[in-house]
């Protein structure tokens, strides 16, 4: 029964956001809020499955002795929230600088030793005898150069430096125009999934249950 | 005037240089190793009550709709509706109160209150959502590919190809010409793998050394934004 519940409910309020195409009204604004809601509620319970759970609470009530040191994010976690209370908000300031400024140091070394130094040798490193032809790898080589002289500002983009860079701007169409395909494609192919749910799963379900 | 201003800068420098020094010095100096450890273990409970804190902020902002009676007020309490049941089940099956045994599957082999409602109010509404926008890119599509320039008509052509070339469609339109139903896919291929790859190195590279500098910029305490202080 609470499968058949489960599915007309789904299916109702795929039709309530659906209902936007014919224009704004309360059943889609409905759905959007629960939308919303519920989305949050996920991750409210996705991050106290596996974050607070795990790496606070049971090692903390299970073996205190060992883990009294988690009593320090524990208030320091705590301490975020004291930006509630218009009198002493200034201390949620310590625990945002200690969040932020260990996600900038991750954040730093990941994109210069993950990102920027393995993009730049795929590039450069070989440009003949790579999984590329050797035309293919010089078009790359340009590709990627004149794009960063396109999001290079601190000069002014006239002469050379204009024609450069406007061969940024065609490579930066092309990949606009693939990742629109595909952002295309993924769209239709969600929406095939949905009408299979309307009019396949909803009616086999509701079939199996009548039966 | 050094709690409230220098004493968060003073946290942003050494916490921040953390994860830097141990990856240069993690093997060779002990205690690195540790330091770590430890800053990571309790980073990472920060992170979970940072992402509360914005459910914080979406109760307080839609309890004050409901209390003013702002307009659409009684779409506040379908949001709050379903984070607080959602994010109740989410709570109870979390810390296994009760008969909320675990979050997805519960003792007897049935779904927990949790899963049921991701798998029929949370899956649904998401992909619904998300799905709607087929209908808006078609007319985002013909505003942003009508010929008007070169630029607009290499974006218009790579998506056309790279749609064509990646459904049965495209090889089927094509299949009438000699090779038809090769040279689509391999012109799709050529796409994302040359002049496609090329631009989105360019774009990470590019976003990567900027968000790297905007990283040393907060360790070196001038970026100052995210603590509500001006710039240095």
């Amino acid at each position: 029964m609470g499968e058949l519940i489960g599915t007309w409910i789904g299916a109702l309020l795929t039709l309530c956001i659906f209902s936007f195409l014919y224009r704004d009204n309360p059943f889609f604004r409905f759905a959007e809020s629960l939308f919303a809601g519920v989305s949050l509620g996920y991750y409210v319970g996705i991050v106290a499955v596996n974050t607070l759970a795990p790496n606070l609470f049971q090692p903390l009530f299970g073996n205190f002795g060992e883990n009294w040191d988690l009593l320090i994010p524990l208030l320091l976690g705590i301490n975020l929230y004291t930006r509630f209370i218009p009198s002493i908000a200034w201390l949620a300031r310590l625990s945002l600088a200690a969040y932020i400024a260990y996600y900038v140091g991750i954040n730093m070394v990941q994109k210069l030793q993950g990102e920027v130094v393995p993009q730049i040798g795929s590039t450069i490193l070989h440009p003949i005898g790579g999984s590329l032809t050797p035309v293919d790898n010089l078009i790359m080589i340009v590709g990627v150069l004149s794009v960063l002289i396109y999001f290079y500002f601190s000069i002014e983009h006239k002469a050379a430096v204009g024609v450069v860079s406007r061969v940024g701007i065609w490579f930066l169409m092309l990949g606009f125009g693939a990742a629109f395909g595909y952002t295309v494609m993924a769209r239709v192919s969600l929406l095939i999934g949905r009408m299979n749910y309307l009019f396949i799963d909803t009616v086999r379900v509701t079939s199996q249950h009548l039966s | 005037m050094f709690w409230k201003l220098r004493l968060p800068l003073i946290i942003t420098f050494f916490v921040g240089i953390v994860p830097i020094v141990s990856f240069f010095l993690t093997e060779r100096v002990p205690g690195v190793s540790f330091a770590r450890d430890t800053v990571e273990r309790y980073m990472i409970i920060i992170a979970g009550f940072a992402l509360l804190l914005g459910v914080v902020n979406v109760i307080q902002g839609n309890v004050r709709k409901i209390e003013r009676r702002a307009p659409g007020w009684p779409f506040a309490i379908s949001l709050l509706a379903g984070l607080i049941i959602m994010g109740s089940f989410g709570l109870l099956s979390a810390f296994r109160v009760g008969p909320f045994q675990g979050i997805l599957t519960a003792p007897d082999g049935g779904d927990t209150p949790f899963f049921w409602m991701t798998r029929n109010l949370f899956n649904p509404l998401q992909a619904a959502m998300f799905s709607l926008l087929a209908f808006y890119i078609a007319s985002a599509a013909f505003r942003a590919f009508r010929v008007r320039n070169l630029e607009a008509t290499i974006l218009l052509l790579a998506a056309f190809l790279v749609m064509l070339g990646r459904t049965p469609l495209g090889e089927y339109v094509f299949s009438w010409l000699p090779g038809g139903e090769r040279w689509l896919p391999a012109a799709t291929d050529w796409i994302m793998a040359v002049p496609n790859a090329a631009a989105q190195r360019g774009i990470i590279i590019g976003a990567a050394l900027g968000a790297a500098s905007l990283s040393l910029r907060v360790i070196l305490g001038i970026e100052r934004s995210y603590l509500g202080m001006r710039e240095k």
